[in-house]
């Protein structure tokens, strides 16, 4: 059994008395000690999911199941404290510190709502947690002004570790860290997944990075999961036409000088998603069934399912002629 | 801004340029030494003045030089030592107005902030009662009601100036609350309340000194406001306000009414350039400390 289940989740926002549904029925499974990668476009729900998987939004369908019990939504009270074991780290280092505390007594905090030792072994272990994320013990005493974002970004994830999580969801980490420092964020989330068994749900646009660190992926459009599958399976041979598009927009570098095919159109407002497959204006393979029904996730495979009509195995064979290169 | 690799000796020069440029403010200077001397003149004021404020010991409407610096009033009365003896009336009213202000303000809006719902709808629609009026129309209703004295003037200037507190304290607390930071801590198992106490006031704290400094000289100048109607300090109390209300009656001689407003422009000043300097000392995003930073 997953450590995290989410289950046909739903999350409904009210916009100006308008039901937005900026997720719709997406299903995802974290296991220990992997790296599951979730990717799609700007606006398509990844962070609504983030939010809720840990809690701070109330689903308006399905459930998540965290270490085989139902998660509850965050409520005015404390949360329950093995819930605490499920972090967030999130996108922006600047925002997610506070300006007014020192660095250690916000890692501290994890520790001491846990009702963790005394004093003086709260503070050995902080210096331990700064350790195993590449910083010096002297920065406990410091604020959060006096580091850069690279540095911060690895402060906030010291305090998700802080909590003891055997789940850390991560909102666009790394998107707001220039190029280097991506990568040496990259390489510690990856060593303490592996170190400390950790599952990691790693939210992002960039695909190259979680190319590089996840496991497994999930792309997302609209609110909806289309494709899972193995990492390198998914990249090889994409079975689903937006997953193959968002693969094709990634600027090669080799030499070639000509310029990645863009997806044509923009991500619908999911205030009014379009009917059927949510994807079928804006794929190059759509036909007579796509707006009319919603395509479920095929499974092909042991790890691999697609939402897409043209993966139907009753119908595979009409439409072989269109199916995807 | 970033240090990577910060030492520890990257520390103290961090902190030395928030005093240091604090300095290079002429108008921070000023507030806090006009500031500094009003209020050492209003704990010395019977060491300073020469005479007692209420002594009728001179021949009346004397113009200042001689015996008397500041001259007589039209009842014999030294009218330097009313001024001083003024700042012991004006500055501890006014900093116990604004401090009730602020502790009936502040948790009036905390409470709205973090209950939301009913309560903050009572709360905030009982300040824009309050806004509605002119504060000094407000306050006069509320002195003519309760009787004209200088303490019914402070309880009716609280009750016109906890609302800007609430308003404030109950903006931040929402929009603090909604940080990523509070977030992170609600995460890690803090419940609301003790999220409210560590991470979202102690951020609140910084504004809303800033607001209650500069409130101080708009106290003061309500509360002279409301005595120069009569509605507040009665003779023969040295007040400011009331100071200028005798120099009207006898406006040829100036020098009645000028001083005590005089006293009052400088205080209101003080404590206005007191709470601009106070803002950029807060404020990360204040100028002065970018530029102290790229030195």
């Amino acid at each position: 059994m997953s450590l995290v289940e989410v289950r046909e989740l739903g999350v409904v926002y009210r916009r100006q008395g308008v039901d937005v549904h900026a997720v719709v029925g997406a299903s995802l499974a974290l296991e220990r000690g992997r790296i599951t990668g979730l990717v799609g476009e700007s606006g398509c729900g990844k962070s609504s999911l983030a939010r809720a998987i840990v809690g701070l939004v109330e689903p308006a369908a399905g459930e998540i199941v965290f270490d085989g019990k139902p998660l509850s939504p965050l409520r005015r009270g404390a949360r329950p404290r093995h819930e605490t074991r499920l972090q967030l780290v999130f996108q922006n280092p600047y925002s997610s510190l506070n300006p007014r505390r020192t660095v250690g007594s916000q890692i501290a905090d994890g520790l001491r709502l846990r009702g963790e030792g005394e004093r003086t072994d709260r503070r050995t272990r902080v210096g331990e947690l700064l350790d195993q994320v590449g910083l010096s013990g002297g920065a406990a005493g410091r604020f959060p002004h006096q580091f850069s974002g690279g540095q911060r970004q690895r402060i906030a994830i010291a305090r998700a570790l802080a909590a003891d999580p055997s789940v850390i969801v991560l909102d666009e980490p790394l998107s707001s860290l220039d190029a280097s420092t991506q990568a040496q964020i990259a390489n510690l989330l990856v060593g303490l997944t592996r170190d400390l068994e950790l599952a990691l749900l790693l939210i992002s646009h960039d695909l190259a990075i979680v190319r590089h660190i996840a496991d497994e992926v999930s792309v997302m459009y609209l609110g909806t999961i289309v494709e899972e599958g193995p990492t390198r399976e998914l990249w090889s041979s994409p079975q689903h036409p937006y997953t193959e598009a968002l693969i094709a927009a990634i600027p090669a570098a080799d030499g070639s000088g000509t310029l990645p095919e863009a997806l044509p159109g923009e991500v619908p407002d999911p205030a009014s998603p379009p009917s059927g497959c949510r994807f079928h204006p804006r794929c190059p393979h759509a036909f007579a069934r796509c707006p009319g029904e919603v395509p479920p996730l095929y499974a092909l495979g042991p790890d691999r399912a697609a939402a897409c009509f043209l993966r139907d195995p009753a119908s595979t064979q009409t439409h072989e002629h269109e199916g995807v290169t | 801004m970033s240090v990577p690799g910060a030492t520890p000796v990257r520390r103290f020069r961090l902190r030395r340029p928030r005093v240091a440029a604090a300095w290079r403010q002429p108008l921070a200077v000023i507030g806090l030494s006009l500031a500094a001397a009003w209020i050492l003149v209003a704990i010395f004021a019977p060491l300073l003045a020469p005479s007692d404020p209420l002594e009728q010991n001179a021949a009346p409407l004397l113009p200042p030089g001689g015996d008397y610096l500041f001259g007589t009033d039209e009842l014999g009365r030294d009218v330097l030592s009313r001024v001083l003896y003024g700042a012991r009336i004006s500055i501890p009213l006014a900093l116990l107005l604004v401090g009730l202000a602020l502790l009936v303000g502040a948790t009036l809006g905390a409470v709205a902030g973090y209950f939301g719902g009913f309560v903050d709808s009572i709360v905030m629609r009982s300040a824009d009662l309050v806004f509605a009026f002119p504060a000094i129309i407000l306050a006069m209703v509320v002195t003519a009601v309760l009787g004209p004295s200088i303490r019914n003037a402070v309880l009716a200037l609280v009750i016109v100036s906890w609302p800007s507190y609430a308003r404030v304290v109950r903006g931040l607390v929402l929009s603090i609350g909604q940080t990523e930071y509070v977030t992170a801590t609600r995460l890690l198992g803090a419940s609301a309340r003790r999220a409210l106490v560590r991470d979202v006031l102690p951020n609140v704290a910084g504004p809303v000194l800033v607001l209650a400094t500069l409130d101080l000289g708009n106290a003061i100048l309500l509360l002279s406001a409301l005595s120069f109607l009569g509605l507040g300090a009665q003779p023969p109390q040295p007040e400011w306000g009331a100071g200028v209300a005798e120099g009207i009656q006898y406006f040829q001689f100036w020098w009645i009414g000028t001083f005590p407003g005089l006293a009052i422009f400088s205080v209101v000043l003080a404590f206005n350039f007191l709470g601009d300097s106070l803002r950029d000392v807060l404020d990360p995003q204040s100028s002065w400390r970018a530029g102290s930073e790229e030195e």
